[in-house]
């Protein structure tokens, strides 16, 4: 009889005891570095790109105006013309006068100065349809705008 | 007495509650930060309030943009691509050329009494203009100024403007932006555009 006799290995499996643990670093990784969707888009946007951008700051006081063509879905109902989406609707020009009330009722008296409207806005889009818009913030004394750019070159033909 | 035995409890499927956690928020959020170009309105005309006199010609740059994207600066076709140093030419004026933007001594916190450029860059666009291209100018235009204001800040605190800005809480830092700001303010006023 020898020592040595072999043994049976039994492979032991690996563990997943800290398979949740994992899980939940990921999960609590990405509550903190994401926002919530606001809205369901209904327009097409590709933002244009710049390089002197700044960040927005406090997302609370930051109400949006999308401008775009329609989705793929809707392209046959509306066409291609480039349209305003204002919360989860399509929107005329002349509503903005009441979106930028009802924008101002929902923050804080004191913060309404800092209140600042967002454009985002296709790069396909003519300047009319933006001129309108800022036209009509201008009448609502919604004077601080940002036009959301993602951070790239600009186009130097 | 018979002892009962803790059972323990099953954490098996713990880890298929966070997946489901995960994929929720996943699917719910945005990774995207935004950014972007923060411009001022000007505010609504008054019809009673008399409109201010004009500015002399040689203190304004005027940038056209047509409805074929071309530009036309101080009454000439260029090309984007140098927009950005005849922009910084006008504003800063080196060589206090008599066509460009007179001077005006005005009193500045920390830099004392400065020599402040009576520049305003006018914009207008036409209603075919594109987005893009409208984007683009303005960025050109912001980019002069901020190269400008870098510049200054670079001589006269060793760092550039853009790090105090980052830095803005720091030290005397804000004061220091409000100095900069004063000696090279950004003045882009947009015309209604073209019909």
């Amino acid at each position: 009889m020898t020592k040595f006799k072999k043994q049976k290995k039994d492979s032991p499996g690996i563990s997943t005891a800290s398979l949740p643990d994992i899980v939940f670093m990921l999960l609590f990784f990405f509550m903190v570095t994401t926002v919530m969707r606001e809205v369901t888009l209904q327009v097409k946007i590709v933002k244009p790109t710049a390089t002197e951008i700044a960040k927005l700051e406090h997302k609370s006081l930051v109400s949006y105006i999308y401008v775009g063509p329609p989705i793929k879905g809707l392209l046959d109902k509306l066409g291609p013309e480039p349209r305003m989406q204002l919360n989860d609707a399509f929107a005329e020009i002349d509503e903005i006068g009441e979106f930028v009330v009802s924008e101002r009722e929902k923050i804080d008296e004191k913060e309404v100065g800092k209140q600042t409207f967002s454009l985002k806005v296709d790069t396909e889009v003519k300047m009319g349809i933006i001129s309108d818009i800022k036209m009509e913030l201008r009448e609502a004394q919604a004077l601080k705008i940002n036009y959301s750019t993602r951070k790239g070159e600009v186009l130097t033909k | 007495m018979a002892r009962r035995q803790l059972q323990e409890i099953n954490a098996g499927s713990m880890a298929d509650i966070a997946f489901l956690l995960l994929i929720f928020f996943l699917v719910t959020t945005t990774m995207d930060t935004d950014t972007g170009l923060n411009r001022r309105l000007p505010p609504p005309l008054d019809p009673t309030v008399e409109p201010p006199p004009p500015i002399k010609e040689r203190n304004v740059f005027t940038v056209l943009v047509n409805s074929n994207n071309q530009l036309l600066v101080e009454g000439k076709p260029m090309d984007i691509s140098i927009l950005r140093e005849q922009a910084k030419i006008f504003i800063e004026n080196p060589q206090r050329l008599e066509h460009l933007p007179a001077f005006l001594e005005k009193d500045v916190p920390i830099f004392g009494k400065v020599q402040v450029s009576k520049q305003v860059i006018s914009l207008q666009n036409d209603r075919g203009t594109s987005y893009e291209m409208y984007i683009a100018v303005q960025n050109e235009l912001a980019a002069a100024y901020n190269e400008l204001r870098d510049d200054l800040s670079q001589k006269e605190f060793g760092e550039p403007y853009k790090l105090l800005v980052k830095n803005k809480k720091i030290g005397n830092n804000s004061e220091k932006i409000r100095a900069i700001k004063k000696s090279i303010p950004f003045r882009i006023s947009e015309a209604e555009p073209n019909q």
